[in-house]
């Protein structure tokens, strides 16, 4: 990896560190938000921008791994990590016997594919209502978001512990993102997009590629969703509707498609957009809708994918 | 000597009609074979049942004594059978090094530029492949099957769209080739199959009509009729 990368990728997180000295509470809280939220993002980008696969149902796999922690918690009695480990678990096998049947389908097919599958899940997570508790949703206790790590006492529910969990958390997430983009798979993924059956001709078991993609894409949104559950106290029924599925693929497109950053940036500045909206209209999704638009006719590549083809062409 | 490849039987149909009807068929290790025929012959069908890209109806397919019928088209590859593309398939949006960097199986890495040395595209390596001449193009895509280093080098319809000194110089290329790997060659240019080829087989409604020598071949009667359609 070169140097210029790293630098770039630890400033962000190093601002991102200082930015809780300076920020205020309301802005920590949003932050810690859109950390998570950006890991969710992370992974949606290996699936769609690397390997080029549009999928519409992602909520389920942030669902797998929202309810996983959850109820692990609440129902199984188990600690904050053990309840994370439980979630990743659940994450990795939901999205590899998913990737297992929907990956049979390409292109619009994939994507009304992954749609249904997302549908049925959310469906499910209603129709067991009595477990899950629906909309009103399952909410986490504080004395059960205390944990020890190494003989200290955890508190989730401290504004400044949960940010950094969410930044160290981020931080691991776009450096392996940064790995895996720049590895092998990588670099065959690419291929895949951009001519997949030339990528078999010269040997490459596409198939095989594409399901690790999709379970590295599944898990990434498993364990955003565990981070979700456990950070907030909170899982609710919304947060696996096909808003959420739909979310991830707005934000990498605003960001920039391909870019390890552009996720990242493309969720906060979708946040932020919502809320100075929100300050004067009421029809806040209007103001975004309007600002996607212009997006699309100008920027096609999303912010860093044009910012990458004008002038930075080593952004990864 | 063994045959590299042999076919015994090997059918195709799509619905009712038969593109390729019981081929037997057998090529030698280090041969150039051209494989000819009319429009409509079977030609592409024949080989991209060779190469895995689409499944026989009956019959198998035999790769250095190994049956590979029931193999993917990426494990034929891996076995040494490369397939060039009769449209130009290449990474539009890669570099022209990437591209052959895939095709050696080094993906992102450094791979040797030598297969671009050899058809003559070294010196637009960090080119972007898309903006490449036609004529380059296609050389590009066989400089990406010499990258796999194949046993069986399987050319579709390669000289399509070059120009006359462009084919002047691929001859040249297909006889260095022919020193280390075995070429399959998919050709309408007949006076370039007959320079190449050490052996032809003619193809008729998906059955094979003739094969032989060029000579042979061109002297054969139903060759003729099939070709000129007085038969």
């Amino acid at each position: 990896m070169t140097a210029r990368i790293l630098l770039l990728h630890g400033a962000v997180i190093v601002a991102l560190f200082l930015a809780q000295y300076v920020a205020s509470d309301y802005a920590v809280l949003t932050l810690t938000r859109i950390m998570v939220l950006a890991v969710y993002a992370l992974g949606y980008n290996i699936l769609f921008g690397y390997a080029g696969l549009l999928s519409l149902g992602h909520a389920m796999f942030f669902a797998t791994g929202l309810y996983a922690a959850a109820l692990g918690v609440t129902r199984l009695g188990m600690a904050v990590p053990e309840a994370f480990l439980f979630a990743a678990v659940c994450g990795v096998i939901v999205s590899f016997v998913t990737g297992l049947i929907v990956l049979r389908a390409s292109g619009v097919a994939f994507m009304i594919v992954t749609l249904m599958f997302s549908q049925a899940a959310f469906l499910t997570v209603l129709y067991f209502g009595d477990i899950t508790r629906g909309d009103e949703g399952i909410v986490i206790k504080d004395d059960q978001r205390v944990f020890p790590v190494f003989g200290h006492a955890v508190n989730l529910a401290d504004l400044l512990v949960r940010y950094n969990i969410a930044l160290a958390f981020l931080a691991l997430a776009m450096f392996l993102c940064l790995a895996v983009v720049r590895s092998r798979i990588g670099h065959v993924l690419v291929a895949i997009r951009e001519n997949e059956n030339r990528t078999a001709m010269l040997g490459y078991d596409v198939k095989r590629y594409k399901l690790i993609a999709f379970v590295l894409s599944g898990s990434f949104a498993a364990l955003a969703g565990a981070s979700y559950a456990l950070l907030f106290a909170y899982a609710g029924s919304t947060l696996a509707s096909i808003q959420y599925s739909i979310h991830p693929l707005l934000w990498t497109l605003l960001g920039g498609a391909a870019t390890v950053l552009g996720p990242v940036l493309g969720t906060a500045l979708m946040f932020l957009l919502v809320d100075f909206a929100s300050g004067f209209t009421s029809a806040s999704l209007l103001f975004v809708g309007v600002v996607l638009i212009l997006l699309v006719l100008f920027f096609p590549k999303g912010i860093l994918g044009t910012i990458r083809q004008r002038w930075l062409r080593w952004l990864p | 000597m063994t045959a590299l490849l042999e076919t015994r039987g090997l059918s195709k149909s799509f619905g009712g009609l038969k593109a390729v009807s019981d081929v037997s068929f057998a090529i030698d290790k280090g041969e150039v074979r051209a494989v000819i025929g009319p429009n409509g012959a079977g030609k592409t069908t024949f080989v991209s049942l060779i190469s895995g890209r689409i499944a026989p109806s009956a019959g198998t397919i035999l790769f250095e004594g190994d049956d590979v019928t029931p193999l993917p088209a990426f494990r034929r590859v891996q076995k040494g059978i490369a397939y060039t593309f009769q449209i130009t398939s290449i990474y539009q949006n890669l570099s022209v090094a990437e591209n052959v960097a895939l095709a050696a199986h080094q993906p992102g890495g450094r791979a040797s530029l030598e297969p671009l040395a050899r058809v003559g595209l070294a010196d637009r390596a960090g080119q972007i492949a898309g903006t490449l001449a036609y004529g380059h193009q296609r050389l590009l895509e066989v400089a990406m099957g010499l990258a796999l280093k194949p046993k069986l080098l399987i050319l579709d319809e390669p000289t399509q769209g070059l120009s006359d000194a462009e084919i002047d110089n691929f001859i040249g290329l297909v006889r260095e080739v022919a020193k280390d790997a075995t070429v399959l060659l998919i050709e309408h240019n007949m006076p370039l199959v007959m320079e190449l080829a050490h052996r032809i087989t003619v193809l008729d409604r998906g059955a094979i009509l003739a094969e032989g020598t060029p000579e042979e071949v061109h002297a054969n009667a139903a060759v003729q009729a099939a070709y000129l359609g007085t038969g």
